[in-house]
């Protein structure tokens, strides 16, 4: 190396220009595809939060009775419909969160409960707290819980959402509800993944006839109302079926119309790569046509899939919400977002309970995190263009 | 041009059949068949039923036969304008469906043109002035649009009306109206009450043709014919209408067959909400109740109504796309 | 200065363009497309601009009709058209882009032919209507009237049964007909200067050498001046009077096309010249290319642009002094060193 430096600089001093500007481009050139399009992707400020959002939800999902604190099950008539409570963070200027501990009281004209925080009784809120038991992960028992009273239950104590018509309380279950609610959409695409790409990659490889009637198909699908259909469908899930069993039939409900859109992305890709020269090269070849598949077709059209899969997603959870909420879904004892926004049905409840809509929040973000990280992934999906 | 329309025209008799065969397969899924649950029905209000009436029952609906006899029984006393009885309301299907079939339809059809009227301008606006502030408000709108599903759009309108104004924004007639028969101050009434379900329903078409409005337009813009326009001295705003939006006017057209049965599908839990005498609560109430008959029809009856919508919307799209009427297809 | 290039008792010229400057200002930096380019068209006259892609021609043509889009703008620079015959020139890159001014000397008074047929028509509208529309614009006439001249003027650029075909959608036509029909929407207002922008780079050689004979015949008969942007030198042999050669946005040497060919002064030019390929090279002899590529426009060299791939390269000179173009001979100019000192 110290043999060429004398060499390389009188040979760079010419260059100089030339090599300056090639450096970059020649970053760009040899790099892969995943590498360009994640360059691309990073581009994306709105995209990169969504995905970071979307990666919360999923934590939160896993984590969910850790960061519940009340049993979202247990009812409780003494504590119906309290409103949300606020937490004080400074308490006599120091950090040490509490709230205010709640009386019941009967109003003597309306004859409802409502209930006044009491000033003089402190609760103060502690992290790590002991409550209800339950499994962390699935795989050993615990008690601890993110946040939580000292002694007492934090049942009787903590209200950060307020509780529902049957006392239990709205943040805890909030907590449950993204587990349900967060899966089904998963569950859903990966069932209409398969669906669309067996379907979309015959239609698209084999063509003719074969084609014609699978875009005939979808042609139909896509031109029945989904709602009825589904609202058909889900109600006739017999009555007796258990919370797993109701969910696998949703899932396949919406995926039995969701999986069109990809299949017809799948079959539109398979479609233009086909005229494709280094397909036609690859062919040339002698390459057996397994090969150019997986080998040549399907990386230049993966991110495709991807992009259009977490497009996908989205409809799949507004789907479910609605059938949950009109009662066609996901049923009670089962928590997700929809089952939680049935309570908020009628108008006259809402009116006096405005909390009972907080379900509708983590519904709205998660579906515009979905789409922002949709765009962005099919902006980059396309790295070459 | 002609076998264009027949082709649309054959896809959507096929369509109708596939409806047809869902709608059916709807009425016989839950356990147990139509007669015994008529005549549990009749029992239970103290009328003796004798075996053989049970008989001739079964015998008239076909329900000791194969399936698809079944299903073209089905389909020939429909042809025969007898939907069946719905159980719960013990009335023909029909009169049970009655006005609620057109009220849908003027819901729906109301969301389509403010769904258009809405998103053409817009969505060119955008286009031509990208990244104005203008261009990013629309953008934002667009996506709350896209997000907020529309029965929680409606809950959260229902919930800001009857908070802050104090007034009951669901329904689609005054009360006054409300059991009166057909009038020109009644047609006037609903007129005045259709507005706001049509913008509920139609929030979430509009953000989506907004967006594919203005990507469109925006390829269009590019291309090389808009210098051509411009190099000739047009003034850019008759250039832009006549060259570019033209061209980005093909993909929107398209987009209404599929912007039908979606708003169609949202108008049934948006009227729910909005508690609007449309077909959307009595969809509902007859699955709940297991009333299959009134259900089957109704579900046939919206998926005929969407095999239209989409069909005049193909029609449409011929007349705007000179290259389907030579039939040169991409 | 480009007038240094007329002799006492020619006409002034139509068009002069002076220190020309259109700048891109995009997120990663301001590209320099045309960076003080300045050169004359004579009245009845062709002149061709040539040089590699994206050395800033067809931002030039562009800056002209006002046409450029954003984010460019011209920065500073003249671009003096002569309307009629007495009155004092307008200077084009004073005019509101969108004024109505601008507006009536687009296409009616400089009219542009684009390099690709096959987009340059919409496809929603018959070639009958784009061309009657420009008619219309500029013109009092009516639609029977506007219709018949369209027709005629189908005829003159050689479409075959013109009443026929004015109703044909422009996916109808074969490349050579709509480049055919571009040249007669472009001529349909006389035009004093029709700017045809690489005309022929996207046709098959056969079906260039109709076009330019078509232009050429045109010319001829209407006596209007023609800027032909091409980087084909063999096309600029055929048509120009003058030529313009650009370099990274700059003229680096102008003058007849004789001159230009014969006795080149820029060192780009005898480059550009040397990798044509002849009739006369030997069988199996590698033609020659320039060195290296045409750097990124960002990362512009200092000093004179080409210095970075030029064979007469002298370090300290040029690659720290901006050439300016000045005469090097009675009718030539060129911007290098090798021909004048850096100015201190």
């Amino acid at each position: 190396m110290t043999q060429s430096t004398g060499e390389r600089g009188a040979f760079d001093s010419q260059f100089d220009h030339a090599s300056i500007t090639t450096a970059a481009e020649e970053r760009v050139s040899v790099a892969t595809q995943w590498q360009l399009m994640w360059w691309r992707f990073r581009k994306h400020r709105l995209a990169m939060i969504s995905g970071m959002v979307i990666a919360a939800f999923y934590l939160v999902a896993l984590g969910a009775d850790f960061l519940a604190y009340a049993d979202p099950h247990k009812t409780e008539a003494f504590r119906s419909l309290i409103a949300p409570q606020p937490v004080h963070f400074f308490d006599e200027g120091r950090f040490r969160p509490y709230v205010f501990g709640l009386v019941g009281k009967r109003d003597p004209r309306t004859f409802k409960r409502v209930y006044e925080p009491d000033p003089e009784q402190k609760i103060a809120l502690r992290l790590f707290a002991e409550g209800y038991e339950y499994k962390f992960l699935g795989l050993f028992k615990t008690n601890r819980h993110l946040i939580g009273v000292d002694g007492g239950a934090a049942e009787e104590a903590i209200f950060l959402l307020g509780t529902d018509q049957l006392g239990r309380d709205l943040w805890s279950r909030m907590m449950i509800a993204c587990r349900l609610s967060l899966t089904i959409g998963l569950a859903g695409v990966t069932l209409s993944l398969v669906l669309g790409v067996l379907l979309g990659g015959i239609s698209g490889l084999y063509g003719g006839a074969i084609d014609t009637l699978i875009q005939r198909v979808i042609e139909i699908l896509r031109s029945i109302p989904t709602i009825p259909l589904w609202m058909g469908l889900a109600a006739a899930m017999p009555r007796d079926w258990g919370v797993v069993q109701v969910y696998f039939a949703i899932t396949v409900i919406l995926s039995l119309i969701g999986w069109t859109d990809l299949a017809r992305v799948v079959r539109g890709r398979f479609l233009a790569l086909r005229e494709e020269d280094f397909v036609l090269a690859a062919e040339l070849a002698g390459v057996s046509q397994m090969r150019i598949i997986l080998r040549h077709m399907v990386p230049s059209f993966l991110s495709h899939i991807i992009a259009a899969t977490t497009l996908a997603l989205p409809n799949m959870i507004i789907s479910e919400t609605a059938l949950s909420f009109l009662g066609l879904g996901l049923r009670p004892p089962a928590v997700s977002w929809g089952v939680l926004l049935q309570d908020a049905q009628n108008i006259q409840t809402v009116a006096i309970s405005p909390w009972l809509l907080s379900a509708a929040l983590p519904v709205i973000v998660v579906i515009l995190a979905f789409n922002f990280l949709g765009d962005g992934l099919r902006d980059a999906a396309d790295p070459y263009g | 041009m002609l076998t264009y329309i027949i082709r649309r025209f054959l896809l959507a008799l096929l369509t109708i059949w596939a409806i047809s065969v869902l709608a059916f397969a709807i009425i016989q899924l839950p356990p147990g068949d139509y007669v015994t649950a008529y005549i549990a029905q009749l029992a239970s209000s103290g009328v003796d039923v004798t075996p053989e009436f049970a008989e001739n029952l079964r015998q008239q609906y076909g329900l000791d036969s194969p399936i698809w006899v079944q299903y073209l029984k089905w389909m020939e006393q429909i042809s025969r304008g007898n939907f069946g009885r719905s159980l719960e309301w013990r009335a023909p299907v029909l009169d049970m469906i009655g006005d609620r079939l057109w009220l849908t339809m003027a819901v729906s059809v109301s969301a389509v043109l403010f769904t258009w009227g809405l998103a053409l301008p817009i969505g060119i606006y955008s286009a031509v002035r990208q990244y104005s502030i203008a261009d990013y408000i629309f953008t934002f709108i667009g996506f709350i649009g896209l997000a907020v599903p529309s029965f929680l759009l409606a809950l959260i309108l229902l919930y800001l009306g009857f908070r802050y104004f104090d007034a009951n924004i669901g329904g689609l007639f005054s009360p006054e109206y409300q059991m009166a028969d057909w009038s020109l101050g009644k047609l006037w009434d609903l007129i005045k009450h259709l507005p706001l379900p049509a913008i509920i329903l139609g929030m979430a078409g509009t953000a989506q043709l907004i967006r594919i409005m203005r990507a469109n337009l925006l390829d269009e813009l590019r291309k090389p014919y808009v210098i051509t326009a411009r190099a000739k001295g047009m003034s850019e705003f008759r250039l832009i209408l006549k060259y570019p939006v033209r061209a980005a006017l093909n993909p929107f057209v398209s987009t209404l067959g599929y912007l039908f049965p979606f708003i169609i599908s949202g108008s049934i839990i948006v009227a729910l909400v909005l508690s609007l005498p449309t077909i959307g609560p009595l969809l509902l109430r007859s699955l709940v109740a297991q009333d299959m008959f009134l259900a089957g029809t109704i579900v046939l009856f919206l998926g005929i109504m969407t095999v239209l919508g989409t069909f005049i919307s193909d029609i449409l799209l011929m007349w705007v796309d000179p290259r389907i009427r030579f039939e040169r297809r991409e | 200065m480009a007038n240094r290039l007329m002799n006492g008792n020619e006409p002034p010229p139509i068009l002069t363009v002076d220190k020309l400057k259109t700048y891109f200002f995009t997120d990663e930096g301001t590209v320099k497309a045309v960076d003080g380019a300045s050169f004359a068209v004579r009245p009845g006259k062709t002149v061709g601009i040539v040089g590699e892609s994206g050395c800033g021609k067809s931002v030039s043509a562009m800056s002209i009709l006002r046409i450029v889009d954003d984010p460019g703008r011209i920065v500073a620079g003249e671009i003096l058209f002569q309307r009629a015959d007495d009155a004092e020139p307008v200077d084009l890159a004073k005019l509101d882009a969108e004024g109505n001014e601008i507006r009536a000397i687009r296409g009616g008074e400089i009219a542009l032919v684009f390099q690709e047929p096959m987009t340059s028509f919409s496809p929603h509208y018959t070639i009958g209507n784009q061309i009657v529309e420009t008619i219309q614009l500029h013109q009092d006439v009516g639609k029977a009237e506007a219709r018949n001249r369209t027709i005629e003027l189908l005829r003159m650029v050689g479409i075959p049964r013109p009443e026929r075909r004015i109703d044909e959608y422009p996916f109808e036509l074969s490349g050579g007909l709509r480049q055919r029909v571009m040249i007669a929407m472009a001529l349909s207002c006389n035009p004093k200067i029709l700017i045809a922008d690489e005309p022929t780079t996207a046709l098959d050689v056969t079906t260039q050498a109709q076009i330019l004979d078509l232009l050429r015949e045109i010319q001829e008969r209407t006596q209007m001046s023609v800027i032909i942007i091409t980087h084909d030198m063999g096309v600029i042999a055929e048509m120009a009077d003058d030529v313009i050669v650009m370099y990274l946005g700059r003229v680096v040497e102008s003058g007849p096309v004789d001159e230009i060919f014969h006795q080149p002064k820029h060192p780009y030019t005898q480059a550009l010249l040397r990798s044509i390929p002849s009739i006369f090279a030997e069988p199996r002899t590698k033609l020659p290319t320039i060195a290296g590529s045409i750097p990124h426009p960002h990362n512009r060299p200092a000093g004179c642009p080409f210095h970075p791939r030029c064979a007469e390269f002298m370090p300290g000179k040029c690659d720290r002094h901006e050439p300016q173009l000045r005469p090097v001979s009675a009718s030539q100019l060129a911007s290098c060193f090798l021909y004048h000192e850096p100015d201190i």
